[in-house]
């Protein structure tokens, strides 16, 4: 779509004023907290944020909100209901003209991973497929991490969590939010990570002027769950992308297109090697056969991309 | 006034959605279970045939379904639901939730078992489940006060001193699939009668940015606002007679917080709530013709508890049969336990309150027992005595289970011999 393309050419086409509030307890580095932030300044305050339970319920505490607009923390399981709800009494008010148009609100559900990889699925599949005019903002750090980072389904193979200590990290395998999405066909579905805001700012405004059920998953690079360093959430972000491990795409029309493809990628153990929740793979001894194996199902996933 | 005397068959669960339609709802979220359904299809169809101006939402859960209503009540709407036993128990986190929202709607419960076993058929349990939720509860005895309550319910709930949501509980078959007679009162009164929803201080509108639901950090300011949501269901007993009397001006039927029957010089007292309290009625009636003063007392409004009226109507009582459609595993009766804390320490407090526990999964109470009841309480008033909790089951109900018992053990013992290993051919 054009309107995005026009609107954000390069880096300086960013919103220059920001409009999240500072001081929030989020952890120092928080990649989730960054995404929201670039998020939020396309998004403007004519919105409702309708939270499900996870790090980001913290941003809200009595009396104080970063946000200059609307908020409703509903459940673990349920935000996508909330928003059922809302939209359509705002809906109602519109129609039965209670309610001026620019009264309207952009209702967003802001979810982690805990609850959109699991608890929240039911509802978010249901919200879907009823067609709710709404985006589901996921910041995905891999795991229940407002609770200390026990594994949940979106960890990805070979991740240390706190329920995960083994020489092997995590058994499992992360699940594909995205092509849950794609597959109920919905208005619209991107992969979105921080430290690429020109890509980010892109497909929110995409989200933003499109109506519908919408997904933004971001990735959530988590200094605190993945062990490293807060200064390095960015460069992790980053080479989450440029070794291939978080794709950055969107579904729109139908079609599944990849925004920032990567070439070359770099090998995986550039993005491994910094994240603590990986340090079994590398000490005592360099576990050639599980980096292979994370490496090999990446290349897979390209390949898969570049043959088809 | 009465001006409109004409009745029709409904069944309750008619009753409800025609509750919801004469109180104009706009927003219906739903989702089905035995013995509701009829509710929302009644309530669709009428939206569908362009009868009900409202929008109808069939969630993926009543989890879901109790979150959409609350949302859209947190956004200004009169939002109407309905439910039933594992329904409304898979609601439950957010029955608490929405009550803390101190959005105001309206929630019916068909009353049934909860599993397991699972059953269809009604019992207190589920609703109960429910007490400590935030919502108030109405309980109802016939199809009249189904509507009645609902669109009562819709007036307690607005009251800006009480700004809660409310359950209108009927009991499942014997109220949600039995018609009685019905008057519907005139369209247009009612609405006067309800108002036009008024969100208060609640909404969400771009002009006027709100947090609603937010964390809270510490026990203190926690406290202040679940003693709020508990005073503000406190209020609920002022805003209850006003609504009630309001409605009697609308069409006659008072329903009082709590239905006394003979009660006045009653030495024994039954103590019931929905439609089983209809059979205490006829004991009480057939316990008179031999002479005997018994009564009923039967809460309608069990959240807020209408300690006052209850206390009021017992006191100096020679003894109280607290007959429960509930059991609280290891203890007894849920009622039971609530009108003893009531009556402790009164003056003229009763000198026996038993608890008697009855018609789970709907098992009828039959007249006999009822009298053997009044008989058992009697004798303990007569000494002076409470007795523990007795579970209400005959020596015909248990040779009819040991029946069942020994046809599954037969059957087990068939199948194991079927498919037990065959000694080796040769």
């Amino acid at each position: 779509m054009t309107t995005a393309d026009e609107r954000f050419h390069r880096m300086k086409d960013l919103p220059s004023t920001h409009l999240l509030g500072t001081g929030t307890p989020m952890c120092a580095g928080c990649g989730g907290l960054e995404a929201l932030h670039e998020a939020y300044d396309i998004l403007g305050p004519k919105t409702v944020f309708v939270n499900a339970a996870g790090c980001m319920t913290l941003l809200s505490v009595y009396p104080l909100t970063p946000f200059r607009g609307s908020w409703l923390y509903t459940a673990m399981a349920a935000a996508p209901a909330g928003a059922q709800g809302i939209r359509d009494a705002l809906d109602i008010l519109l129609a039965s003209k209670r309610m001026s148009a620019e009264d309207d609100l952009q209702v967003v559900v802001l979810t982690g991973d805990g609850a959109a990889y699991g608890m929240g699925l039911s509802a978010t599949s249901g919200a879907i497929e009823r067609d709710l005019d709404f985006i589901y903002l996921c910041y995905d750090n891999e795991g229940y991490g407002n609770t200390g980072q026990q594994y949940s389904s979106a960890t990805p193979h070979a991740a240390r969590t706190a329920t995960s200590r083994g020489p092997a990290g995590y058994p499992g395998r992360k699940k594909d939010l995205f092509d849950i999405w794609v597959a109920h066909k919905p208005a619209y579905a991107a992969t979105v990570v921080g430290a690429e805001p020109l890509d980010l700012a892109r497909k929110l405004e995409q989200a933003r002027s499109t109506k519908g059920p919408r997904l933004i998953l971001a990735l959530a690079p988590c200094p605190t769950g993945w062990d490293y360093e807060p200064r390095l959430s960015v460069e992790i972000g980053k080479l989450a992308v440029k070794t291939g491990i978080w794709p950055l795409k969107e579904y729109v029309d139908g079609q599944v297109v990849h925004t920032k493809a990567p070439h070359p990628r770099l090998p995986v153990e550039e993005y491994l090697s910094l994240q603590g929740r990986y340090a079994h793979l590398f000490h005592p001894r360099r576990n050639d056969q599980l980096i292979a194996e994370i490496q090999a199902e990446v290349d897979r996933y390209w390949a898969d991309v570049e043959g088809s | 006034m009465t001006d409109n005397l004409q009745r029709t068959l409904l069944t309750g669960n008619a009753a409800a959605a025609w509750g919801a339609r004469l109180a104009g709802v706009d927003y219906i979220p739903a989702f089905p279970i035995t013995p509701q359904t009829e509710i929302i299809e009644t309530l669709a169809r009428w939206i569908d045939a362009g009868e009900l101006q409202a929008r109808l939402v069939t969630l993926e859960s009543e989890h879901a379904m109790i979150t959409a209503a609350g949302g859209a009540a947190a956004t200004g709407v009169r939002v109407f639901s309905a439910t039933s036993s594992q329904g409304l128990l898979y609601a439950m986190e957010m029955l608490y939730t929405v009550a803390g929202w101190r959005v105001p709607l309206v929630l019916v419960n068909v009353s049934r078992g909860l599993a397991a076993p699972i059953t269809l058929e009604p019992d207190h349990n589920d609703v109960l489940a429910a007490r400590d939720s935030g919502f108030l509860q109405i309980h109802c005895a016939t199809c009249q006060e189904v509507l009645d309550s609902t669109l009562i319910a819709f007036r307690l709930a607005e009251d800006p001193r009480v700004r809660l949501p409310v359950i209108v509980n009927l009991d499942g078959f014997y109220l949600s699939f039995t018609r009685e007679p019905v008057q519907i009162p005139d369209a247009s009164r009612c609405r006067d009668y309800v108002g036009e929803f008024d969100n208060a201080t609640i909404a969400f509108r771009a002009s006027a940015p709100e947090s609603q639901a937010v964390a809270v950090l510490g026990g203190s300011p926690y406290s202040y606002f679940r003693y709020e949501l508990h005073l503000a269901a406190m209020n609920a007993l002022a805003a209850y007679e006003e609504a009630a009397s309001r409605y009697e001006q609308l069409c006659g039927r008072m329903h009082a917080n709590v239905e006394a029957y003979q009660c006045d010089d009653a030495e024994i007292v039954f103590v019931m709530m929905g439609s089983f309290a209809t059979k205490a009625k006829e004991a009480v009636d057939r316990l008179r013709d031999a002479g005997r003063r018994v009564g009923l007392l039967r809460p309608r409004l069990l959240r807020p508890f209408p300690l006052t009226t209850m206390r009021a109507h017992l006191a100096g009582k020679k003894a109280v049969a607290v007959i429960d459609q509930n059991l609280s595993m290891g203890l007894g009766g849920v009622l039971h336990t609530e009108l003893a804390a009531a009556l402790y320490g009164q003056p003229d407090q009763p000198k026996v309150v038993a608890s008697f526990i009855a018609g789970l999964g709907g098992r009828d109470i039959r007249a006999e027992e009822f009298y053997e009841i009044a008989a058992t309480v009697d004798r303990a008033g007569d000494r002076g005595e409470t007795p523990g909790p007795q579970l209400l089951y005959t020596a015909d109900e248990l040779r009819e289970l040991r029946k069942l018992q020994a046809l599954a053990r037969a059957e087990r013992r068939q199948l194991s011999a079927a498919t037990a290993p065959k000694p080796a051919a040769e």
